[in-house]
């Protein structure tokens, strides 16, 4: 079952249940007799049977080529409905999964890399169909996941100089380039924490803890290693041991990104809490309390906003124009609004928090309350 | 008391309205145990009248009845005072003054409905699950509660180069100087527009401010608001005075909401007055009072007495027994409050005051952040606040105890005539 209708963080649970069902079934015998058979080598991806009666639906993978493959099925909207990653040169491996009826892509990337071969397959029969979206939703909500995808794995290079620095006990080069490995988790936020478990490992703040955790023990991420190079001025052993933590869950969450649920209108909701994280934590200078790089993580929020309005805009243009309009001239002003903190427009060196005034602060609070509330309407009008 | 009277000539928009005010109210069924005259009065007078008088008004606060939007002047300023007070200061953060005109007529679009007792837009709940409510809901299900909703202008609207309203600033509406004592936070001062929402449940009156402030994000911004209970004047003479948080009944000699004369003579723009878009308007002066409540609490209580110019007991004017008696000033100290405060004072200098008690906590050394948020509507600020805040500042008794530390002014436009009309009309068409 796949509501249409699905903030990612409802969403959540039903990825992770997904997930699950995928993972028994690869240990259980479905039984070979209907099983797909799917040949991938370093330049094909032939698969013997292209129209298939919905249900548990049974792959077999055999690597004929040179390079480690991995295969993926794919829904239209390019979410992840099972996968298998490792397959050796000669090996074979099997993935099930359950299948409902509709159109879907088999994808073998040899080498791990880049966009795959595509075979596009069809599943028949009974079931409740998927519910029908528009080619104009499967292409946001396809150019959406891309977008989430490429900014975790550009997220990782940069969270690993960073870890390198911490690793070195060099403060300040470790200072330097903060702030810019958070830019892709903060830009995706919505989706990244929709796996639950992935946020409070890299992004949780001291007050973040829960009753009965330890400080010392629990307290991992970058906002522990924040205090240690800002507040505590040191680098110890327990901080370089966090930076390998922060690089392995961050690793975990690149791995994750393209199973979460997106919808058209999680996308769109998505976008309003990207502002809310603004509104709550970064306006307030809550979120970034030791480096007070808060704008840096602001104008992270915005883009990701940003980038979910734009990819809905054409479906949003048809159904409420004046909505765009609007949203149109507050995303541009508040980016005006933005753009007065750093004297630089292509870097992300902004001004530090602790410098901007309560009148300054109030002005930022309202650019956002100005975005935001149109902003909570952009669900409904892709819904239409 | 007789309840027929309180259904004060229903005009037909009050009709229109009633639907709000049919059934039976929670609260009179609460308050009186059902009893039936009180039900019959809700469903029998409808709306009450904002200019109906007398004991009638406890019955109006509890039948929860809408007071009637349109008319020549605003409500919200000689109706009847109700029991709280939701004040908002906006910044107007557009520079497009078809874009602030558009959002003025959306506010009384939504201002029209709730001062009914209705939801704005398409509700509280019902709609698109994806979408957040049109209305935030917090009043669904309550009564209209009396709610008006009052706008200002404040003098930055008119600034040059703004809005092309500078040739219409109207003279009286004059920038506030710094009185002796004065210790304005900026942060609680002005504002480019203000409304008023009074209402007989802070809930309602809450959620109306939260509404408009909604509606209006991108456009304009709130600036500051204040919260405020215990009215502490009326504008209902045969009501007692309300006391403020001195203990006192202050205010006692406040302009009658029936008093069409003193009202034509000290709160309403005139024709002649020198601005015709504010005619049947008013300008309205905000004062944020804080007092000094732990010090005045250690004050004897024949100096307290002395301060004010009346008995705390019976709240009647030195020498006098009775609340309503004619204060007679050379008895009073030359510092008492009420000596200071009084027309006869002050060249006949006369307001309508509608101020709200508040208390907002205790501040960073434990004192009590309370005082008196001072409302008062004049027909000329140069000749009614400005003159009577001068002689008490300069010599005021109760100086000692309370400090101004907000203050804004705004002119007050006339009323919503009818469903096409919209709150700035007369300035912005």
């Amino acid at each position: 079952m796949r509501p249409a209708r699905l903030t990612v963080i409802a969403a959540a649970s039903v990825a992770a249940a997904l997930t699950a069902v995928t993972g028994c079934s690869q240990k259980s015998d479905a039984g070979g007799n209907d099983a797909i058979k799917v040949a991938a080598s370093d330049s094909a991806c032939d698969v013997s049977k292209t129209e298939f009666p919905a249900g548990k639906v049974q792959f077999d993978v055999e690597n004929k080529g040179a390079k480690v493959t991995e295969v993926y099925v794919l829904f239209p909207d390019a979410r992840i409905v099972t996968e298998r990653e490792n397959i050796g040169p000669g090996t074979k491996a099997s993935i099930t999964a359950e299948i409902k009826a509709g159109e879907y892509e088999i994808v073998c990337k040899p080498g791990m890399k880049g966009d795959g071969i595509k075979q596009k397959v069809k599943v028949t029969g009974k079931g409740a169909a998927e519910e029908k979206r528009s080619p104009e939703a499967d292409a946001a909500v396809a150019a959406y996941r891309a977008y989430v995808v490429t900014q975790a794995e550009e997220t990782l290079p940069k969270a690993q100089a960073f870890a390198d620095a911490v690793k070195a006990g060099d403060i300040e080069g470790a200072k330097k380039l903060y702030a810019t490995s958070r830019i892709g988790w903060e830009r995706t936020e919505p989706v990244a924490e929709s796996f639950g478990d992935i946020d409070p490992k890299v992004d949780v703040r001291e007050d973040g803890l829960e009753a009965g955790q330890d400080l010392e023990k629990d307290w991992t991420g970058w906002h522990r290693l924040e205090k240690a190079l800002w507040a505590d001025n040191k680098i110890g052993d327990r901080e370089k041991q966090l930076a390998d933590t922060l690089i392995t869950d961050l690793t975990d969450w690149q791995k994750k990104v393209g199973q979460a649920e997106i919808t058209p209108t999680s996308i769109a909701n998505g976008a309003k809490e990207l502002l809310d994280e603004v509104a709550t934590g970064k306006v307030t200078g809550e979120e970034e309390r030791y480096s007070r790089t808060d704008l840096v993580d602001f104008k992270a929020n915005v883009e990701g906003a940003q980038k979910a309005y734009e990819l809905l805009k054409p479906i949003a243009s048809k159904n409420d124009p004046e909505l765009v309009k609007q949203l149109d001239t507050q995303f541009a002003a508040l980016n005006t609004l933005l753009d007065k903190y750093r004297a630089d427009q292509t870097t992300y060196e902004f001004t530090s928090y602790d410098k901007v005034g309560e009148p300054e602060r109030k002005e930022l609070s309202d650019g956002v309350n100005a975005l935001a509330e149109p902003l909570s309407k952009l669900a409904a009008a892709v819904t239409k | 008391m007789s309840e027929s009277e309180s259904a004060a000539q229903p005009q037909p928009e009050q009709q229109a309205v009633g639907e709000s005010s049919t059934a039976p109210s929670r609260r009179a069924v609460l308050g009186w145990g059902g009893a039936g005259f009180a039900l019959g009065a809700a469903a029998a007078g409808g709306a009450v009248s904002a200019f109906g008088s007398g004991p009638d008004m406890v019955s109006a606060a509890s039948s929860g009845a809408s007071v009637p939007f349109h008319g020549e002047h605003q409500a919200g300023i000689a109706s009847a005072v109700q029991d709280r007070l939701h004040f908002a200061a906006f910044d107007v953060k557009t520079k497009d003054r078809e874009e602030l005109v558009k959002l003025l007529k959306e506010w009384t679009v939504a201002a029209r409905l709730m001062t009914a007792g209705l939801p704005v837009g398409e509700g509280g709940f019902g709609g698109l699950p994806e979408a957040p409510p049109d209305d935030t809901g917090e009043a669904l299900g309550l009564k209209a509660s009396r709610l008006t909703l009052t706008i200002g202008f404040g003098p930055g609207l008119f600034a040059k180069g703004r809005f092309g309203l500078e040739g219409k600033r109207p003279e009286a509406l004059v920038d506030l100087e710094l009185f002796p004592g004065d210790n304005l936070d900026p942060a609680r001062s002005g504002g480019d527009l203000c409304v008023q929402a009074c209402a007989d449940d802070p809930q309602v009156a809450v959620h109306a401010i939260r509404q408009l402030a909604r509606i209006g994000f991108g456009k304009v911004a709130v600036r500051w608001s204040q919260l405020g209970f215990g009215k502490t004047s009326s504008t209902t003479p045969d009501e007692q005075t309300p006391r403020n948080m001195m203990g006192f009944k202050d205010g006692t000699r406040n302009i009658s909401g029936t008093d069409k004369a003193a009202l034509d003579k000290h709160v309403w723009v005139g024709a002649g007055d020198g601005s015709d878009w504010l005619t049947g308007g008013s300008y309205l002066v905000a004062r944020r009072i804080r007092m000094n409540i732990e010090t005045w609490d250690r004050t004897p209580l024949q100096e307290q007495e002395d301060i004010f110019g009346r008995d705390k007991g019976e709240g009647a004017p030195v020498g006098k027994s009775k609340e309503r008696e004619e204060p007679f000033l050379k008895a009073m100290k030359p510092e008492a409050h009420v000596r200071l405060a009084h027309p006869d004072t002050n060249n006949g200098a006369t307001i309508l005051r509608r101020g709200y008690s508040f208390t907002d906590g205790t501040d960073g050394l434990g004192r009590l952040d309370a005082g008196l948020f001072f409302l008062a509507y004049q027909r000329d600020v140069r000749k009614g606040f400005i003159p009577i805040q001068r002689n008490l500042a300069k010599s005021d008794g109760l100086n000692e105890y309370i400090q101004h530390v907000g203050s804004a002014v705004f002119a007050v436009p006339p009323g919503v005539r009818d469903k096409d009309d919209w709150w700035g009309r007369t300035l912005f068409a």
